[in-house]
């Protein structure tokens, strides 16, 4: 008997949500494996966020079905998705303004240590938390900024701050939605530099317009148009596919 | 490694304040005692009291971003829990103070679990609802008054002993009880519960990315609040040897937001100052005319319009002019 082949770390079966008449993600199937980092491209409005509303479960799909680690995760909620190794960033920065840096991150670490049912002792004072959080600052290198208010932070440093959030979590699958979006070239080369290390140590979906940071950073590449996978395989093969090249890539690649 | 600053450490005139407070509380019935002393020390108690509700409203308003219309329900439920023990001749307070925080709790418990899935402005209208239901709830309890209300025969008593008779003991007991609530409503939203607490109410969708069951956190603050609101309409129907349905109308619930708004929300003691502020000034405009609230009602709105943070907030803000010069 051949090795039972390992569970793909996320696995999504024929995936379908509709707003009204809308179909937003239709019928989509993939599997993203073990420190593989899967970039989903396509043109705005084709589902990309929607689809990670889904896996996150911050959305409910109307059909289909989500494992992880082959368990089927489909009607958890988010917090019971996030217990199980499940983190993301999202495309509209979403972090806690009234709370410092280190405390956004401080909040991660304190969901996978202990219980969060303590009503005395202070939670800001507690160097193992701390220090956790401010590993993953450094990470980002946002370590300098650690006591600032989130509120307060540039775009670029609420990005990598997103980011420290999800490597606090510990996660076997991250989720990132257009990291990029919104930063300057010179902080975009830095986060490729930064996901290019964390690469292999979790598995990845990165969403990004940014062809330089896709082609760079992905092991296998999925093309999303109108909610359906119109292509999927490793890079230099979507890289050539002609339906590809029409439908998207087309002007970026001449 | 130096982690010291952040969001929950505050500048030092922030904690001079509560002290302040808690002392003036202290000496005011050595005062009072030069007054007319029977008059003023009711006076201060009801700030006490009030100030343990409004504590407990700032608590999950000011912190959760829970506005609750409806937060005198547990003032009522305190109140009347001790009503109807004392009817049947039962005073001791080993008893009947615990049933009541336990029927607050419940009672916090059941309409969480409804209110808490509702957002915003829902959220204000169904705990409206349910405060208005306690009323009209109460209001039927023919055997307990009714709409009238009843009497207390006895204030509390503890283990045999009357412990609360004596006026100046009953508003010592009132200012232990609002020190251990501030002390402890502090502690909470510093600690782990806490921090997850006042979390959700900046961003639930991250809280509950990052690993957070946001629902049941706030359900155990609205919990701990309701009790803080049971203990408060405890010792509001010893004060007063009087329980009626009007304890727990919706005006009381919205008295309660506006003391909080009008010390200044956010900050716990300010509840205090703000619970004091209200009763005084309503005290004492009630006794030039009897239209006080026409006054009352545009003062409210300035303070609300011109001082965000209320009274602690305005005189922060003229402290800081001054010493700038
Ligand atoms: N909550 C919603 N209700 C209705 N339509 C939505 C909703 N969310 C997204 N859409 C629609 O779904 C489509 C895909 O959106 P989205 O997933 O954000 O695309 P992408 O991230 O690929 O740019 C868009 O046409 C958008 O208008
Ligand atoms: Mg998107």
């Amino acid at each position: 008997m051949a090795e039972p082949v390992p569970n793909p770390v996320l696995r999504i079966e024929n995936l379908r949500k509709s707003f009204g008449g809308l179909v937003v993600t239709d019928g989509v199937s993939l599997d993203i494996n073990a420190g593989e980092l899967h970039a989903v491209i396509g043109p705005n409005g084709a589902g990309k966020t929607t689809l990670i509303n889904q896996i996150s479960g911050t959305l409910e799909p109307s059909s289909g079905a989500i494992y992880l680690n082959g368990d089927d995760i489909t009607a958890l909620p988010p917090n019971r998705r996030a217990e199980r190794g499940l983190a993301r960033s999202f495309q509209i920065t979403s972090v806690l303004p009234r709370f410092s840096a280190l405390e956004n991150v401080a909040l991660a670490v304190q969901a996978r240590s202990g219980s969060s049912y303590q009503f005395i002792g202070r939670a800001d004072r507690e160097s193992a938390l701390n220090d956790a959080a401010m590993q993953a600052l450094t990470e980002v290198s946002l370590d300098s900024r650690a006591d600032i208010l989130a509120a307060h932070l540039s775009h670029g440093e609420k990005r990598a701050l997103e980011l420290a959030i999800a490597l606090a979590m510990q996660p076997k699958l991250l989720l990132l939605d257009e990291p990029m979006a919104g930063t300057g070239p010179k902080e975009s080369e830095r986060l490729i530099v930064v996901l290019q290390r964390l690469k292999g140590r979790f598995a990845m979906m990165l969403v990004e317009h940014d062809m330089n940071a896709v082609f760079a950073l992905a092991d296998r590449i999925s093309v999303l148009t109108y909610g359906r996978i119109l292509a999927s395989g490793a890079p230099a093969a979507v890289r050539a596919d002609p339906a590809v090249m029409t439908a998207y890539l087309g002007e970026e690649l001449e | 490694m130096s982690l010291a600053v952040t969001s929950t450490s505050r500048g030092r005139h922030y904690e001079a304040l509560p002290v302040a407070i808690f002392l003036v509380l202290a000496l005011a019935p050595l005062a009072a005692a030069f007054g007319a002393e029977t008059y003023l020390l009711g006076l201060f108690t009801r700030v006490m009291i009030y100030g343990i509700a409004a504590l407990a409203l700032d608590f999950i308003c000011g912190y959760g971003g829970l506005v609750s219309f409806g937060h005198a329900a547990f003032v009522g439920i305190g109140a009347y829990t001790a009503g109807i023990f004392s009817a049947h001749g039962i005073t001791d307070m080993a008893i009947t103070l615990p049933v009541a925080l336990l029927v607050s709790a419940l009672f916090a418990w059941l309409t969480g679990t409804v209110c808490l899935r509702t957002k915003s402005v829902y959220f204000i209208m169904i705990t409206l609802a349910f405060g208005q239901m306690i009323y009209f709830v109460a209001g039927s309890l023919s055997p307990y008054g009714g709409d009238d209300g009843m009497t207390l025969k006895l204030r509390s008593t503890l283990f045999g002993f009357p412990v609360l008779q004596n006026d100046r003991a009953l508003y010592y007991a009132v200012l232990v009880f609002l020190l251990a609530s501030y002390l402890l409503c502090r502690a909470i939203v510093a600690s782990r519960f806490g921090r997850v607490f006042r979390g959700a109410r900046d961003n639930p969708t991250r809280m509950a990315t990052i690993g957070y069951d946001v629902f049941r956190y706030q359900r155990v603050a609205y919990v701990i609040a309701g009790c803080l609101g049971g203990l408060s309409g405890f010792l509001l129907a010893n004060a007063t040897e009087f329980v009626s349905p009007s304890f727990m109308s919706w005006q009381r619930s919205g008295e309660l937001i506006i003391m909080v708004l009008f010390g200044g929300i956010g900050t716990l003691h300010g509840a205090i100052v703000g619970a004091a502020a209200f009763l005084l000034l309503e005290d004492m405009l009630g006794g030039i005319t009897e239209n006080w609230k026409l006054i009352f009602g545009p003062m409210l709105v300035l303070i609300v319009l011109f001082a965000r943070g209320g009274l602690l907030g305005l005189t922060q803000s003229l402290w800081e002019r001054l010493r700038r010069g």
